[in-house]
């Protein structure tokens, strides 16, 4: 019998899902000989025609990872939906926008004229940026088109499960693959990890009491974190209530504040939206100068509360940004 | 949509009420129900002239058995005005009431648009997203809940005592709760009511006394709610007991402490007699207090204030020792059921209009002073007098002061013409006095107010229809020396006047008490613009407040005169008994509830539950809910960081498919 087909592919990603994926370290093996990689472009030589020349739904699984923004992976994504039987979202830009979303609180003009003119790196005098079609010496030289918006993956195709994670742990990479392998997978369409809250396996749960309300907000590196303490109790703003557990609490384990790269729960729409009702709600001032000084302390809201996922968001982007979402218009 | 068959075939009733031409009038409910009968799951759509009416409720009952509908959705009116009249019209038709989804269109729509297309069009978004929810609505049940004997009646004004009364009439205990040293409240200072003249003491004290003697009702004077939680039919209080270093008990009433003070005369301001009089720093408020028992004001008696004063007031209490300076705050808690307020109300400060010169004319004075100058157990003995001494040869009553007046209050405080117009015939009664009353309109709408006012004018007393713009002691007539001069245009007779008089009363007004708002606040209530506690409704409900147990009675609804007081209390304690008589309540299932294997436990919600509802469970590490506490806001549904706390009727899908439903209609 031949071995299941699978393919990775990276999009609007840091490289970090890519890690998360060789840090199963010696049990990457057992997935190797279990499988048959057919496509992994950063770790082996396969072009996009080899996959254009595949069956359509030849692959089992095609674990994407990185947010959509430029029309070659939009291209991407549609063509491995076509040749795999289970697409999934892998990892928080996949699943969310992830922190390449945070771009969609911005115009594409903005974007790229902060890129390529005013960064104090920057040296263009001429003012030259990227184009879709350049011709040189007779040749015409294509870069793929930057997007207005970026999106999750399905924002653009449809998505079978969801791997959650900025970057998913070899815990959950694990248990996913094996229950794609042994066809013990739930209703399409879910998050392959736990759907409850991450205080739950925090080990810092016990030391939140029942009346925690906020008289300051504190970011973690101007304060000494307490390594035992719930951090919400420590006025530092902790994603974990809203956050999505199965991570097994490695940051607030190793006395960071979660950030929430899990995501919502299945029963929430919004996670900054929950985050903020729930922090706010908490606020001990109930004047509205005390209250706009306890919350300075806060001075990125969008990527405080939404770091991972304001493209899935109820939020989604810039309110005049171009809604389709596509084409760029410039 | 991913939810729109998550909850089975659902077979929807539609209606839309005309509500005469009350909604008619604006929308076109024929179109809306023939919009409503292609939406999805819609079997019946129907418009129907009055929906609230038996034919209506009928309609409803016979579509579910003939259509077998399994969900109906009527757009009428506000769901605090019929909701219920629905659901129980499902409920006969024998559906779960909860399948029922009321759509507002007429305070919400026909009441405040003109646009008869926008309106229609409306009304069909509100009618879309009304239809789109139901289908996720579950079928639920309503809690029963005990309901605790004992009231709570706060205020020992005519309406407080009443309420008490009639309740301890009835067998039920009731907590009198008043926070000055005795019951009786405005009308105690009263020396005649109006219009029939009878002595206010003599209809009064037999209250008062009977108060003070029922075995049924506990009477705390000196003593003011602090703290109220709990719900309709489980209330806990806290009363906060001042002291009055007298012991209630012991007291007798005999007022030998008072002579044997060491203040050989009253120094002080007497609250009772308006500060037309003073008294000791130990005293009793008026001769027919209840209870008839003396206190000390502790910031006038040297003993509390310094602990060196030679006591004689102990000496001549001897063996009763019912003296104790030892006395102490006290903080009770009682449980009841239903709470009465009838914290009345505050006199209009004359000061405020500073052109009527009371503070600055030592005979200007207020209706209330007259009133204290004209009973005979009054700082006079019953004679009117100027500060002087003098009897006064002529008097002018001016009417709306704080009333009807755009720069203090606007609204009528109904009583001062006729409570005026007593005066006026009592100074008529005592002296020989001119009297003339300065009115805008005279209003005297109750029974036998208007031959009152046939006999004031009868009986000579003069009325100049003008308000009165100031009041003045510069003479510029020989006959103005030494009087005040009212400056006023007779509108009648078209011109302006000069009328000297040697004493001004100034009806002042009735105004909200000034802790009216932390009064409501403890009591969950609501307040109208004015400051007046506010009614359930003010026609249907007009003694009921929006918490569920708590009612009002009396002036602190709004200004009224004692028959009205009355007859609110006796409304109050009806129907305080109508819940106890029935001993439990059925609780709105609206309540929120947490989905236990979801909870992380982070007790996010725990703390913003303003009726303390949440707690955390230590042994499964979750937070939990008692139903019976929750009131359905919603606070910890929203607060929720994961979602794990939903509430009945207020899922999110029945929330976000309402929204839907408003914005994708086309």
């Amino acid at each position: 019998m031949p071995k299941p087909k699978i393919a990775f592919y990276w999009c609007a990603s840091c490289g970090g899902c890519e890690e998360a994926v060789v840090d199963l370290a010696e049990d990457i093996l057992g997935v190797v000989e279990a499988v048959d990689i057919v496509f992994w472009p950063v770790a082996m030589d396969f072009k996009k025609k080899d996959v254009e020349a595949m069956p359509d739904q030849s692959i089992v699984a095609t674990l994407l990872n990185g947010a959509i923004r430029t029309s070659e992976q939009e291209e991407m994504a549609h063509l491995l939906r076509r040749k795999s039987q289970f697409l999934i979202a892998y990892g928080a830009c996949a699943q969310l926008g992830g922190i390449p979303s945070l771009a969609n609180q911005f115009s594409r003009e903005q974007l790229l004229r902060y890129v390529y003119e005013e960064t104090p790196t920057m040296v263009n005098d001429a003012k030259t940026r990227p184009q879709s079609t350049f011709q040189n010496n007779g040749h015409t030289v294509t870069l793929p088109e930057f997007r207005n918006v970026v999106r999750a993956l399905d924002q653009v195709v449809g998505v079978d499960y969801y791997i959650p994670g900025c970057p998913p742990t070899p815990k959950i990479t694990k248990a996913a693959v094996g229950a794609l392998l042994e066809g013990k997978l739930p209703p399409k369409g879910g998050v392959l990890a736990p759907d409850i809250a991450l205080c739950d396996q925090c080990p810092r749960k016990a030391t939140k009491p029942t009346n925690v309300s906020f008289t300051e907000f504190k970011r973690p590196h101007t304060t000494h974190l307490d390594p035992g303490k719930c951090f919400l109790t420590q006025s530092v703003v902790c994603m974990g209530p809203a956050t999505r557990g199965g991570c097994e609490a490695v940051c607030t384990r190793g006395n960071m504040p979660c950030s929430g790269c899990f995501g919502p729960t299945s029963r929430v729409r919004d996670q900054g939206a929950k985050m903020l009702s729930s922090l706010c709600a908490n606020v001990a001032s109930k004047d509205e100068g005390g209250i706009s000084g306890i919350l300075s302390g806060i001075p990125d809201p969008v990527g405080t509360f939404y770091r991972y996922g304001l493209a899935k968001s109820l939020l989604r982007r810039k309110v005049d940004l171009p809604t389709d979402g596509d084409r760029a218009k410039s | 949509m991913k939810h729109e068959n998550s909850n089975g075939d659902v077979r929807i009733g539609f209606y839309i009420c005309h509500c005469g031409a009350n909604i008619a009038g604006t929308v076109d409910c024929p179109a809306v129900a023939a919009y409503a009968a292609k939406l999805p799951g819609v079997v019946v759509s129907r418009d129907y002239k009055y929906m609230c009416s038996d034919p209506g409720q009928e309609l409803i009952q016979q579509d579910i058995r003939e259509h077998r509908l399994s969900r109906v959705v009527v757009a009428s009116c506000s769901p605090l005005l019929h909701e219920q009249t629905f659901r129980n019209a499902c409920a006969a038709g024998g559906l779960n009431p909860f399948y029922f989804q009321m759509v507002n269109v007429r305070e919400h729509d026909s009441w405040v648009h003109t646009d008869r297309a926008e309106a229609t069009a409306k009304a069909k978004a509100l009618a879309h997203a009304a239809i789109r929810r139901v289908r996720f609505h579950r079928a639920l049940e309503t809690a029963k809940v005990r309901i605790h004997p004992d009231v709570l009646v706060v205020g020992g004004g005519i309406a407080g005592i009443h309420a008490a009364l009639t309740l301890g009439n009835a067998g039920k205990q009731v907590y009198l709760v008043e926070r000055e040293p005795s019951i009786g409240g405005h009308m105690a200072k009263f020396d005649k009511t109006f219009p029939t003249l009878d002595c206010a003491a003599c209809i009064l004290t037999p209250k008062m006394s009977a108060v003070r003697s029922h075995q049924n009702i506990t009477l705390w004077t000196c003593s003011e709610v602090v703290k109220v939680e709990g719900y309709v039919g489980n209330y806990t209080v806290t009363v906060k007991r001042k002291p009055r270093y007298v012991n209630e008990e012991l007291c007798v009433g005999c007022q030998e402490c008072i002579k044997a003070c060491v203040f050989k005369e009253g120094k002080f301001p007497d609250e009772f007699n308006v500060g037309l009089s003073k008294r000791k720093p130990i005293y009793i408020p008026f001769p027919q207090a209840v209870p008839q028992v003396v206190l000390i004001d502790p910031e006038r008696c040297i003993q509390v204030k310094t602990g060196r004063c030679k006591q004689t007031c102990l000496e001549a209490c001897a063996d009763r020792h019912a003296i104790d300076f030892t006395q102490k705050e006290q903080l009770v808690e009682i449980k009841v059921g239903n709470i009465i307020v009838a914290t009345g109300f505050k006199l209009f400060d004359a000061k405020r209009i500073p052109q009527y010169g009371y503070g600055l004319y030592p005979n200007v004075v207020t209706s209330i002073e007259l009133e204290r100058l004209v009973t005979s157990s009054g700082p006079t003995a019953g004679d009117i007098v100027l500060r002087d001494g003098r009897t006064p040869k002529s008097v002018g009553f001016i009417l709306c002061v704080g009333s009807r007046d755009l720069k203090t209050n606007r609204w009528c405080s109904r009583t001062c013409c006729m409570h005026s117009m007593k005066l006026a015939q009592l100074v008529r009664e005592h002296t020989d006095a001119d009297v003339t009353v300065f009115y805008m309109d005279i209003r005297a709408p109750g029974k036998g107010c208007e031959e009152f006012y046939d006999k004031s004018l009868k009986e000579g007393i003069q009325f100049v229809r003008g308000r009165v713009a100031e009041v003045t002691d510069w003479a510029l007539a020989p006959e103005e020396e030494g009087k005040l001069v009212i400056r006023v245009e007779d509108t009648l007779a078209g011109f302006v006047r000069r009328i000297p008089v040697d004493m001004i009363v100034l009806a002042v007004g009735m105004e909200p008490q000034a802790d009216a708002q932390e009064v409501r606040r403890l009591f969950n209530m609501s307040c109208g613009s004015e400051g007046w506690f506010l009614e359930k409704h003010p026609k249907l409900a007009p003694v009921s407040t929006f918490t569920d147990g708590v009612f009002i009675a009396g002036c602190c609804q709004g200004p009224k005169d004692i028959p009205d007081s009355i007859a609110q209390a006796g409304a109050a304690a009806a129907e305080a008994l109508a819940l106890i008589d029935k001993g439990y309540i059925e609780q709105e299932p609206n309540t929120a509830y947490i989905e236990e294997a979801d909870c992380s436990g982070c007790k996010s919600c725990i703390p913003l539950c303003p009726y303390t509802a949440i707690a955390f469970d230590e042994a499964k590490q979750k937070a939990t809910i008692n139903a019976a506490l929750c009131k359905g806001c919603g606070t910890c549904v929203a607060a929720c960081p994961s979602g794990s706390i939903r509430q009945n009727l207020f899922e999110d899908e029945e929330i976000f498919s309402e929204i839907e439903g408003v914005l994708s209609y086309a």
